[in-house]
């Protein structure tokens, strides 16, 4: 019976209307899926031919599954040393001396402002040129520490606001126990604001999974990398690409689910035993790349079926 | 550091002039298909909103690079889509386009979220007194909810805009000229990694910090008293 507050619950003539309109969609719909198919059949990308590659599991060992191995080892190291680096900037941030937040907060705001693929280019060519990494490592360690500057100052910015948000009390009784600062960083704001963030951390794995694609311009063999070279060796790069997305979708698309399950488990919780802080206080600071929750204002968004 | 600068100056004008373009073409895609597929995400009708909402999961979890070597290897060399006409430069012409294609869409999920929470800004009764005067759902968000919303969202848009221009540089994946693809470039010709590294790294935060408090100063204009 509910409508959003954009519009009414329809009655017998707007419903019919609805209808007329979903079928339109509809139809717009299937034509759309039918040039783009039509499209593909044409240029011959949904031979069997072309599809039977992947029944093979030679071309998941040699190409698909090395892929995806360099794009989770990629995404996992940095978002672990990313993590490290937030949590350090995002507490020399709040700290009392003033140049130490000022020099945390340049940094941050810097390693934010260059584009990832910009500082990668860079790391890969500093690494080559002085020889830090073995040849085999080079285009890994670029990746991963571009990741980890980028990622780790997205993640500063979590901690802090995270920190920032929790109840003054929380800080003042501790001092009032006696506890030094390191203390009450480490033993009463930290754990709370850690447990707040995990919705916005495991959002955030899925940009590091995401931006590890960049690797592709700097020769790391990630999926993106090694499914053009299955594309070009067994001729069919459309049916790679989609497998390769298909792929990564899911991968993301999981993640996120669980981004969203943490935080609903968060938000449930037993009062008493949960933190002073609400998951899902704390969004990423806005931006492309940040992981955007779904936010839901109850009856604006339509979620409530109209009709009947 | 200023003799590359000098060696190069056109060179570094015209890479960042593409930058620059391909930023303000696809933000303007972006926008106009952010704003429909937000429509449709907020619309009476079930299937335009599960088509909506289908497309910010899909394009949200692909990574750009992919996207963008799809846009090149898929639809230009391997279904032939052609979108400039034939001449010594159409190449290079195809790739920048379906280069903003591929920013256009990708982009469009980041404003169509964008947009929705900022639908979720609008208070109740606007709607609730735009219904009553007999509006339709297409003149309540035309009229009273978008116009709204879009005042709301302006500083976020900003973040998606200079998130943009950053993303632009994986243009240079399908060789689009430009910065990160000029960057790579000088590498190869120049021993000096780090003057290179820091002249395109102050080339985007020129470009970035005007961006954003200019987008911050319109969102204080702009904001709706309540």
């Amino acid at each position: 019976m509910t409508a959003s507050v954009l519009y009414d619950a329809p009655g017998p003539r707007a419903r019919l209307r609805y209808r007329v309109y979903s079928v339109i969609t509809i139809l717009v719909l299937a034509g759309a899926a039918w040039f783009v198919y039509h499209g593909l059949a044409d240029k011959g990308q949904f031979t069997a031919e072309k599809w039977k590659p992947f029944t093979d599991a030679g071309v998941w060992k040699t190409y698909l599954l090395p892929g995806l191995r360099g794009t989770l080892v990629a995404a996992a190291l940095s978002i672990v040393l990313a993590l490290v680096l937030g949590m350090v900037f995002g507490i020399l941030r709040l700290s009392d001396h003033r140049l130490v937040r000022w020099v945390a907060g340049f940094v941050v705001e810097v390693s934010r402002a260059i584009p990832v693929l910009i500082l990668m280019i860079f790391l890969f060519n500093l690494f080559a040129k002085n020889n830090v990494f073995p040849s085999d490592q080079l285009a890994l360690s670029a990746v991963v520490l571009a990741l980890t500057v980028y990622n780790g100052s997205v993640i500063a910015e979590i901690v802090r606001s995270g920190i920032k948000s929790l109840p003054r009390g929380q800080s003042e009784a501790a001092v009032a126990l006696g506890m030094r600062k390191t203390q009450v960083m480490l033993s009463i704001l930290l754990p709370q604001a850690i447990t707040a963030m995990l919705p916005a951390l495991i959002s955030q794995m899925v940009v590091a999974l995401k931006d590890s694609a960049l690797g592709y311009q700097i020769t790391y063999l990630e999926i993106v990398r090694k499914g053009t070279q299955l594309g070009a060796a067994e001729q069919n790069p459309i049916p790679s690409l989609i497998v390769v997305a298909i792929i990564m979708i899911t991968i993301n698309y999981l993640l996120t689910v669980v981004a969203t399950r943490v935080e609903k488990w968060l938000r449930t919780r037993k009062r008493g035993t949960g933190t002073a802080l609400r998951a899902g206080a704390i969004a990423p600071p806005p931006g492309m790349n940040a992981i955007m929750t779904d936010q839901t204002v109850p009856g604006v968004i339509g979620n409530a079926r109209p009709g009947n | 550091m200023f003799d590359l600068i000098s060696n190069y100056h056109s060179k570094l004008l015209d890479a960042f002039w593409v930058t620059i373009k391909l930023t303000l073409y696809s933000g303007f895609w972006a926008l106009i298909l952010g704003t429909l597929v937000a429509a449709m995400r907020v619309s009476p009708i079930p299937i335009a909103r599960g088509i909506g909402t289908l497309y910010v999961n899909i394009i949200r979890n692909t990574p750009l690079t992919l996207i963008i070597v799809f846009c090149s290897i898929g639809l230009y060399s391997t279904l032939g889509l052609r979108l400039a006409a034939e001449g010594p430069d159409s190449i290079s012409q195809n790739n920048f386009r379906f280069a903003i294609i591929g920013l256009s869409v990708y982009t469009a999920a980041f404003v169509c979220e964008s947009l929705r929470s900022g639908i979720n800004t609008v208070p109740f009764g606007q709607s609730e007194a735009g219904r009553s005067l007999g509006f339709t759902f297409g003149q309540n968000l035309r009229y009273v909810v978008l116009p709204q919303a879009f005042r709301a969202v302006i500083a976020p848009l900003g973040s998606v805009l200079i998130a943009l221009t950053k993303n632009s540089t994986i243009a240079s994946a399908i060789g689009v000229g430009e910065a990160a693809l000029l960057m790579a470039e000088m590498n190869e010709n120049e021993a000096a990694v780090l003057q290179i590294g820091a002249i395109f790294a102050l080339g985007f935060v020129i470009l970035t910090l005007p961006t954003g408090l200019f987008f911050g100063w319109l969102a204080k204009r702009f904001e709706v008293a309540r």
